[in-house]
């Protein structure tokens, strides 16, 4: 994508050299290769399997047992009494069900004021490098810096949001305490989550509707199909697999909604915002429920994959059709 | 004539629809701005004044003066370059074997790989914790760095062999008649031609260490240890009234994101899309 042209098309030398020498060459290559090729992978690998897949099983086999945290102390091993202790547990429940309505609320926003800034990017327009710049601000900056700042712009009381609602909307009575109860404190968290998100489809979707060959829809042009039209039928099928991939990371990303929840409301009140990751994190940091945190944790992990799963071999096929 | 004016009317409307979406994106942060100008006491007045009345340094003061800011932000910076570079040399190395030699085991090294790509972290932070314990690698910032690469190198080294895969074979083959080693191909041939790729690496790596938040909010304790994101949340507890004092605080962590971002954008732009578009 960005190899220098130069390299672009590479001037075959076959003919150079003679076909016995090059073999030799590549012979002794390749017993060179196979000894450097583990002093290559060896040191990244090690920290990468110490790191990543240990834990990955790890926290099956931590899930099944109930684990104590003090080294001497035993850890019995429990079998599924930690999955079925989750589905038993209406906070676990309603946590699933939280991270559930704040992806279904930032997904399709996200994806669609995504699509629409990028489709208004995609001329040439003087200014819109600038204009990718700063959509793409939010994304760049912290999570941490960005949750406490919408927590002061949703604070009860004179802050910007009920300015807004209340001041210059008129959308409700008198001032809301955002953070005091279940939907307004997820709407928030939400609010944050796709204002932070809208800069990265609206640059993935530009890409690829860069890439969309201009002579193509100079061809649909010429044979009288208007600007919407051209959007439809020589535009989206180029971006369909940029529109399934987005979904899918997006629907993966909502679900592990964390930060936000943790510093926005913390799970508060109660525990009426509690998403998984946030319930998980609070069952083994601060009970040092580490079997139960493993399960959530698992559960989750195999819930969200299995959807994308799904969701993948659909758009697959649809885009076989 | 009549298109002509269509076509300035169109123009006109895409401006103005731009222009209302970079309203909304940039406002918050305005907002963030004005409010670490504003005295304590003027911090909760009308939220729609971008412009303070009385403009003041204070809260800047405070925190670089009496809040052991400088040390944070040295903590975060340290660990972030260290993390940087071992995640740039073992990445690249690691896609460079998958991209260009033969050896057993390739495939199913490749394939775990793959798995990391989608094992969410978060999933993994009860057994890294004891795993840290275990390691003695709790409470302490070089403890940070096995753990922000080993995460890290995953998707780094994915992006990395995509590139180096489209490095044409041929360059190789004339390095090797001329008896250059895999070592030698890798410094001096594949390394200088994947500047763009590398580039997006030290960016995101640099950006992702920065900013992490959650691993090290559980194993750090000491006020002494704190990154930059751990001392603004915290600080935040600690100050809840004063704004002013964290977004001040705040806007110090991100300048320097904001300075990477804005002198390297197209790299951004090129690391994304390879990583979002290559399924």
């Amino acid at each position: 994508m960005s190899t220098p042209q130069s390299l672009a098309a590479p001037p075959r030398t076959a003919g150079s050299g003679s076909r016995r020498s090059r073999h030799h060459v590549a012979a002794a290559g390749r017993r060179r290769d196979t000894f450097a090729a583990y002093t290559f992978i060896l040191p990244g690998f090690a920290i990468y399997a110490l790191v990543m897949l240990y834990p990955a099983i790890q926290t099956l086999l931590l899930s099944f047992r109930d684990w104590n945290i003090a080294p001497d102390q035993p850890s019995p091993w429990v079998g599924l009494d930690n999955y079925i202790r989750a589905f038993g547990d209406p906070v676990f429940v309603d946590s699933l069900v939280n991270s559930a309505a704040y992806t279904a609320f930032t997904v399709p926003l996200q994806m669609i004021v995504g699509l629409s800034l990028a489709v208004l990017l995609d001329a040439k327009l003087p200014g819109r490098v600038a204009f990718r710049v700063l959509f793409y601000l939010p994304v760049v900056t912290s999570w941490v810096v960005v949750s406490l700042l919408f927590q002061y712009i949703f604070s009860s009381g004179d802050g910007l949001a009920n300015h807004v609602v209340v001041d210059m909307l008129g959308l409700a009575p008198e001032n809301v305490s955002w953070f005091q109860e279940r939907w307004s404190g997820l709407f928030a968290i939400a609010v944050l989550g796709v204002w932070k998100g809208i800069g990265w489809s609206m640059l993935i979707f530009l890409a690829a509707l860069t890439a969309v060959p201009e002579a193509l829809k100079e061809a649909a042009q010429l044979d009288g199909a208007n600007a919407l039209q051209r959007f439809r039928h020589v535009s989206m099928p180029a971006i369909r697999s940029a529109l399934s991939v987005v979904f899918i990371l997006l629907f993966i990303g909502g679900f592990n909604v964390f930060i936000s929840v943790l510093l926005m409301t913390g799970g508060g009140p109660g525990n009426a915002t509690q998403v998984p990751l946030t319930y998980m994190y609070q069952q083994a940091f601060k009970f040092l429920d580490f079997g139960y945190g493993s399960a959530i944790s698992f559960t989750l992990t195999l819930v969200v994959l299995a959807a994308s799963a799904l969701q993948y071999s659909w758009s697959r096929k649809r885009m076989a059709d | 004539m009549t298109r002509a004016w269509r076509k300035t009317v169109l123009y006109g409307l895409r401006y103005l629809l731009l222009g209302l979406a970079a309203f909304v994106m940039v406002y918050p942060f305005l907002f963030m701005v004005s409010t670490s100008f504003k005295s304590r006491s003027l911090a909760l007045g009308d939220p729609t004044s971008l412009w303070p009345s009385d403009p003041t340094l204070e809260n800047y003061i405070q925190v670089l003066g009496t809040e052991n800011f400088a040390r944070y932000f040295l903590n975060s910076a340290g660990v972030a370059v260290v993390s940087t570079a071992l995640i740039v040399l073992l990445s690249s190395m690691m896609a460079y074997a998958f991209a260009r030699l033969e050896f057993r085991g390739k495939r199913t090294l490749f394939t775990l790989i793959i798995v990391g790509l989608t094992i969410p972290t978060m999933m993994l932070i009860i057994p890294q914790f004891l795993l840290a314990r275990d390691l003695h690698l709790l409470n302490s910032l070089p403890g940070l760095v096995p753990f922000y690469v080993g995460t890290a190198l995953a998707f780094n080294t994915f992006l990395l062999s995509g590139f180096f895969q489209q490095i044409p074979r041929e360059l190789d083959e004339a390095m090797m008649i001329d008896g250059a080693g895999p070592w030698r191909r890798f410094w001096d041939l594949i390394m200088p031609l994947s500047k763009p790729a590398v580039g997006t690496v030290i960016i995101f790596s640099f950006l992702g260490t920065w900013d992490e938040f959650a691993w090290a909010l559980t194993v750090l304790n000491d006020v002494d240890n704190r990154t930059l994101p751990i001392a603004i949340a915290l600080f935040q507890g600690q100050h809840s009234t004063s704004w002013g004092l964290v977004f001040a605080a705040s806007l110090i962590a991100i300048v320097p994101v904001l300075i990477v971002y804005i002198l390297f954008q197209r790299n951004f732009v090129a690391g994304l899309t390879t990583g979002a578009l290559k399924h």
